[in-house]
């Protein structure tokens, strides 16, 4: 079994397409909360092969998209200064702050390196000794433990000059927000396959038994989407609301303890900063006492007032508010070569997945 | 440290978050390490019910 080509099988999608219109009787809107579930229902096409009656929305499930201007313009700032260097995962280089990127500082000559893997990250403060070496950290409970470890790991190699521009989400608190939200209406929550790797099923107990709605957190490939679709629409139509696991080959209830206990080993939450979403209570995390030296927020470097572009609507279409195409900017402006927001710089954001399948 | 084989490609990834495998297993990768072990059993009785689901209409 290659766990891969089983889960793509055409007449078992046929069959499952049949079985979710039979079961669908109203219309409901969905909220895939992953980015990268928003990529496998655009590039399968789940979206036309769904009842019109059932809507999917795209939710705020893109590390990169939710970074504010803030974190991305103190990178800038920090990495203007001649003993800093920056690095950070691929996507972000692209990212517009409020009047640069770290892409245009990178050709201006700031010492900026795309890393994979936060271990990368040590071994480059291993590597320049003469240089503050800054992790711009982003990314949600599947990125945090990995983030988590680098750092136990600097603190017992003695790594001096290793530092953390911390801006990593919490997803649990954002979905508290969006259904606190009188903006939008979601009957239904498909669950971040990894993100819940790490998580289990406990930390969304409060969708179904304080707002009443149901979960089920799926997989990526198609049929894992159709069935997870179908697991919500069966709840609905039941009247019931729990929170259930399609992807049980990945996805256990406990999720993975020793990930979460890297995490809390190192961070405790945090009101957390989104793009669009704003400040969240819990929704980030802040160094514990004992790794606060690591914290690059203690350095004291001026950063320029924030600025978002009047017309990017990159807030709105994480929330499920707005749809791509009600963008002015869109394909116009806006374009992957050319990202006015961050939501067309990511792989994982929504006018990226738009432009490229729709 | 693991050595895992990426279709076809050989990578070397940290097991500090996932240290109960074997080799021969699967793993989900995550930016360098390795985050849970694929469960086969699991994956083959999702399928099984996914045949179900799909024939019994």
């Amino acid at each position: 079994m290659k766990f891969v080509d089983e889960f793509r099988n055409k007449e078992i999608a046929e069959g499952l397409i049949q079985r979710i219109q039979k079961t669908s009787t109203r219309p409901i809107q969905l909220m895939e909360v992953c980015g990268t579930h928003t990529v496998s229902i655009f590039r399968y096409g789940i979206k036309s092969l769904l009842p019109e009656q059932i809507g999917l929305l795209s939710g705020p499930g893109c590390p990169v998209c939710v970074t504010p201007n803030n974190d991305i313009d103190l990178a800038i700032a920090l990495s203007r200064q001649k003993d800093v260097m920056i690095v950070t995962f691929g996507d972000m280089m692209r990212v517009p702050g409020s009047t640069s990127s770290l892409l245009k500082e990178k050709a201006g000559g700031g010492d900026i390196r795309i890393i994979y893997s936060s271990l990368e990250a040590l071994k480059i403060a291993k590597e320049n000794f003469g240089k503050k070496v800054v992790f711009l950290a982003i990314g949600f409970e599947t990125t945090s433990p990995t983030i988590a470890v680098a750092i136990l790991r600097a603190k017992e190699e003695k790594l001096h000059n290793l530092f953390f521009l911390n801006s990593q989400k919490r997803v649990p608190p954002a979905l508290i927000a969006l259904l606190q939200s009188k903006q939008v209406k979601i009957d239904g929550f498909i669950l971040p396959g990894h993100v819940s790797t790490i998580l289990g099923t406990k930390p969304y107990q409060f969708i179904s038994k304080e707002f009443g709605r149901p979960a089920v957190i799926t997989g990526f490939e198609p049929l894992d989407i159709l069935q997870g679709i179908w697991m919500l629409i069966k709840q609905i139509e039941e009247n019931r609301a729990a929170i259930e696991i399609q992807y049980r080959r990945i996805v256990h209830e406990e999720g993975n303890p020793t990930a979460l206990s890297k995490i809390y080993e190192v961070f405790e939450e945090d009101e957390g900063n989104w793009r669009g979403l704003g400040l969240i209570a819990n929704s980030g995390y802040r160094f514990k006492e004992s790794y606060r030296q690591m914290d690059v927020r203690n350095f004291d470097v001026e950063v320029e007032r924030p600025r978002e572009h009047p017309e990017c609507l990159c807030g709105e279409v994480l929330q499920g508010i707005k749809s791509p195409l009600e963008c002015r900017l869109f394909k116009k402006v806006c374009h992957p070569e050319n990202p006015i927001g961050p939501c067309m710089v990511s792989i994982e954001g929504t006018c990226h997945t738009y432009f490229k399948y729709q | 440290m693991a050595t895992v084989d990426v279709g076809g490609v050989l990578r070397d990834i940290s097991l500090d978050l996932c240290q109960d495998v074997s080799v021969g297993e699967y793993v989900l990768i995550h930016t360098g390490f390795a985050i849970q072990k694929v469960d086969e059993e699991e994956a083959k009785e999702t399928l099984d019910l996914l045949r179900q689901l799909a024939e019994a209409i």
